[in-house]
């Protein structure tokens, strides 16, 4: 990769321009506003031509990594192949062209899309329906939440404001929690790396909403004690939440609802190939089981009796309106199977969700159909077990199992050297790929985690275990090498210290 | 079992799994216990190619009607230049993630600090995050800010002029956050200050969030406002349109505490909701109040410009059960979209589209009150969108432009129907619509 130093403020040239708009036939002007409506100076945004644009990206673009440049092992990223027949169907005038509030008569396509996606995703996880509305994992986390709080408190069960965290859960879990004003209640792993069933025990009380798991959990292994935890919850009168970062390796072989589970997320851009542009933009819609249907967030799609679909936005439909600041659950007093919408947990999006996601989405279920989607979870695993056996003698495994789509070294075997995973991390980057997870999950000092997928293949594995056994031979050989690296990246290690204690937050003209 | 996306042979596979030491794929789930394996088939499509999925999703198409679009609140239409999907498509930053290595994620982190630069600019604030989910879930985060920010109040403020869709997200976030309320309404079209000095009077209020743009298209007068919800040690939040910013005043210039909104406007094409990308800025004071990613300047180690994710001890990751915001990432690479678009725009194409939208829209504005089915409800000062009282029932005013291909006459409230124009629109449309509204009987 190439350095290129510039800014675009850096290319300005007043009377510049990079549009070409109609001209102004209007005859009138915005300058007839009061004035003390206007902006009192023009913004300083840049003057640059078209091809100035078109030139600048480019160049930042080359100092990038993505999927389609080499290898990316970001565990818990499930960074897979982003299949490029997503990305034409998603730009089809015919629906990018959709104005979110137009007549339902008018985008039946796009509301059998949300049907016909829902559907796939309730066949995969095994739950009874989906709202798609939520833009990404967290967004789905804390919508799963509500939907759990709704529940409870459409039962009249108010004490219900503590919910159970694994100690290993991704820093989303508590964090979606505590914006759900639900308290958090941390639950022990135990040596083997798994929920401490006898730690839970005792937790559980009529206090509790429920469980946050991941499975795999961030560790990459299998919570083998997951029936029984569920019953154990479920007999506490808790709702167990499945985090879907981690369904990629249970894709085709297990359905988190047949394990117990009554509300997940999943992350489309994860598990079901859409692109994570650079942090986003993602889906993460919201399965829940039957008897949590009705508190899933409107905007809803729903079938009427002629099989046209319409949209419901929760005023009821029926007598009275729930509408009313800060009151919890439906005043209209309509039953729990009133299908109007009146019942949900409420709004959690300005229209309805990532539509451009969700089209990629169903364009990967599509290609995949029933046969393919059987060796996802398979091959996923086998690439990681395979790493994993492969440097278990050079790299400490702290945990000796088989493990699912991730797994979790805890820095070099040999530790006498000095060398950090950070440095094994930074020295990747000069080899050519980019890193794994690091210092995450926090049960280890050291951890790298490292999830393959199953878009990689057999020999691109190869190229990264040979470069991993390299870089612990080097640490050994030439500790400093690692200490300084990465040496070939457009820039090295970054001064962080001062970036955060005198932040520069925007470019600030030198003029 | 060959598929495009499965690189693996029969015998990769076998090669593999010796070295793992199992005999077989399923040997891998030995773990997992047997009674939660899903053996049967999936109640799913057959596989496609990709032939077929693009008739698939071309025969999908066909139940959807493109139409003229004379409808804003809160999507618009505007042009989106040619530049922008071909910069965005390029798969460095379209399949990169988080730019957590930022050795290989200059070109993120870099569009992402010119991105903050113009959000900043636009709104008159010091700093804002690398962008939100959408405006109302912005909107919703700058009430826990707020709260945030003011520790020991529980009330906030909505002014019944934002748009109703930002109402309804703000108050689910509320009502599981635990924040309480209170709503100030609208005289005459606009906010009323009387009534926001009543609620303050009442004390314990965290801050108010009032529209820069309200529901009604009308730009907000915000004289005052400021100063009194300081008084009383609240922040004042405005729901912004950046791409207005560019000739209206500022909320910086109002004196807003943080400006939220929504990007949309900055040629996000409609793509019926989603994805947009909101926005959340807000003065140097509650930086370490401001949820989400911030990219900051810094330098390597041997001195040369580079960006850097900045100020992560205020991110969910580290906070946890601490957290105030739970979001991770962004909408980052439509912060990208907008960034070429301002790029591309500058101050003189922004200010140029926000003279043909006003320019249309006064037009628009003045042909539909010709027609003799509207009448003039607010006498206010209006940007791109206008709201006018419909003198015959509504639904046959939308049905009869739905007829000729148009989309407009959308309620806002019972017989109040919003208007919008872009730059997209031209005198000969709306000659053609307003000409076809006269020759109808309703």
């Amino acid at each position: 990769m190439k350095y290129y130093d510039k800014l675009i403020f850096d290319l300005s040239k007043a009377g510049r321009q990079g549009y070409s708009l109609p001209s102004n036939k209007w005859g009138n002007s915005v300058s007839e506003l009061p004035a003390g409506l206007k902006r009192a100076n023009a913004p300083a945004l840049p003057e640059v031509s078209e091809l100035d644009v078109v030139r600048h990206y480019t160049n930042l673009s080359q100092m990038n990594f993505g999927v389609d440049s080499g290898f990316y092992p970001l565990g818990s990223c499930t960074m897979k192949y982003n299949p490029k027949i997503n990305e034409e169907i998603a730009a089809m005038p015919a629906f990018a062209g959709l104005h979110p509030l137009q007549p339902a008569s008018t985008v039946q396509g796009a509301l059998r899309l949300y049907k016909d996606l829902s559907a796939a995703l309730s066949a995969i996880t095994g739950m009874a329906e989906f709202t798609l509305d939520p833009f990404a994992g967290a967004h789905g986390e804390l919508t799963g939440l509500m939907v759990i709080r709704q529940y409870h408190i459409s039962r009249g069960d108010l004490k219900r404001t503590r919910i159970i965290v694994p100690d290993s859960a991704h820093g989303t879990n508590p964090a979606s929690a505590a914006v759900c004003g639900l308290q958090i209640v941390q639950v022990k792993s135990n040596a083997m790396g798994l929920v401490d069933v006898e730690d839970l025990k005792p937790l559980l009380d009529d206090t509790i909403a429920g469980i946050m798991m991941t499975n795999p959990n961030t560790l990459g292994l299998f919570e083998k004690d997951i029936k029984e935890i569920a019953a154990l919850v479920h007999q506490c009168g808790g709702l167990l939440y499945y985090d879907g970062a981690n369904m990629n390796p249970l894709m085709g072989v297990v359905r988190p609802g047949d394990m117990g589970f009554d509300v997940l997320h999943l992350n489309l851009h994860k598990t079901f190939s859409t692109p994570h542009g650079g942090g986003g933009p993602g889906a993460g819609p919201v399965g829940v089981a039957a008897h949590l249907v009705s508190h899933l967030p409107v905007p809803k799609v729903m079938e009427a009796e002629d099989g046209s679909l319409y949209v419901a936005d929760g005023t009821c439909r029926c007598d009275s309106s729930p509408e009313g600041a800060g009151t919890f659950g439906p005043a209209c007093g309509c039953a729990p199977e009133c299908k109007c919408g009146c019942q949900a947990c409420g709004q959690i999006s300005g229209f309805m969700g990532n539509f451009g996601v969700l089209l990629r989405a169903y364009t990967y279920i599509l290609m995949l159909g029933k046969q393919n989607i059987k060796m996802v979870g398979p091959l996923a695993v086998l690439g990681a077990n395979y790493i994993k056996e492969s440097l278990k003698d050079v790299y400490n495994l702290p945990i000796e199992s088989v493990c699912k789509h991730e797994f979790v070294f805890d820095g070099l075997a040999d530790q006498s050297t000095g060398v950090t995973t950070l440095d094994i991390a930074k020295r990747l980057l000069d080899y050519g790929f980019h890193a794994p997870t690091i210092y995450f999950p926090l049960l280890f000092h050291q951890s790298i985690m490292i999830e393959p997928t199953e878009t990689e293949s057999k020999e691109t594995l190869d190229g990264f275990i040979e470069i991993m056994q390299h870089i612990a031979a080097e640490a050994i050989a030439d500790p400093e090498s690692l200490k300084t690296a990465p040496h070939t990246t457009p820039v090295r290690r970054l001064d962080e210290t001062t970036a955060a204690r005198q932040p520069i937050l925007r470019y600030i003209s030198e003029v | 079992m060959a598929f495009a996306y499965f690189p693996h042979t029969e015998d990769d596979i076998r090669q593999m799994l010796d070295r793992i030491g199992v005999g077989s794929l399923e040997d891998l789930y030995s773990d997992v216990p047997q009674d939660v394996i899903y053996r049967e088939e999936y109640d799913l499509p057959d596989a496609m190619s990709e032939h077929e999925v693009r008739q698939y999703f071309e025969g999908l198409a066909e139940f959807n009607t493109s139409l003229f679009c004379l409808c804003g609140l809160g999507a618009y239409d505007h042009y989106s230049p040619a530049v922008i999907p071909h910069i965005i498509s390029r798969s460095e930053f379209l399949t990169a993630y988080t730019p957590y290595q930022p050795e290989v994620s200059q070109g993120t982190l870099r569009y992402i600090f010119e991105y903050q630069s113009m959000i900043t600019e636009l709104t008159g604030m010091d700093c804002t995050n690398a962008s939100m989910y959408d405006g109302a879930t912005a909107a919703a985060e700058a009430m826990m800010m707020a709260m945030a920010s003011t520790k020991k109040k529980t009330r906030v403020l909505l002014s019944e002029g934002l748009l109703p869709q930002v109402v309804k997200v703000v108050k689910t976030y509320a009502k599981f956050n635990g924040v309480e309320l209170g709503f100030i309404p609208c005289q005459d079209g606009v906010t009323s200050y009387g009534a926001m000095l009543t609620e303050l009077a009442v004390g314990d209020v965290a801050g108010v969030l009032v529209p820069g743009i309200n529901k009604y298209g009308i730009i907000e007068d915000l004289t005052g406002f400021a100063d009194a919800v300081h008084a009383q040690k609240g922040l004042l939040m405005v729901y912004s349109d950046p791409s207005s910013l560019a000739v209206i005043k500022t909320p910086g210039e109002w004196g807003a505490d943080i400006v939220c909104g929504d990007s949309q406007t900055l040629g996000v094409p409609l793509c019926y909701g989603g994805p947009y990308v909101g926005f959340l800025a807000c003065t140097k004071d509650h930086v370490r109040k401001l949820p989400g990613r911030i990219v900051g300047a810094t330098k390597d180690v041997d001195g040369k410009r580079a960006y850097v994710l900045t100020l992560q001890a205020r991110e969910q990751h580290i906070r946890r059960e601490k957290a105030t915001s739970n979001i991770c990432s962004n909408q980052s690479l439509m912060a990208l979209y907008v960034t070429v678009y301002m790029s591309l725009m500058g101050p003189k194409g922004l200010r140029e589209v926000n003279e043909l939208c006003y320019g249309g829209a006064h037009y628009l504005y003045e042909g539909l009150l010709g027609t003799g089915l509207f009448e003039k409800v607010f006498d206010k000062p209006f940007l791109k969108e206008f709201t006018l009282r419909a003198l015959v029932p509504v639904e046959k005013i939308q049905d009869a432009l739905l007829m000729i291909g148009v989309f407009g006459a959308v309620e806002v409230e019972k017989g109040l129907v919003n208007f919008c124009v872009t730059e997209k629109v031209s005198k000969d449309n709306i000659d053609a619509v307003v000409e076809y509204l006269k020759g109808l009987e309703l």
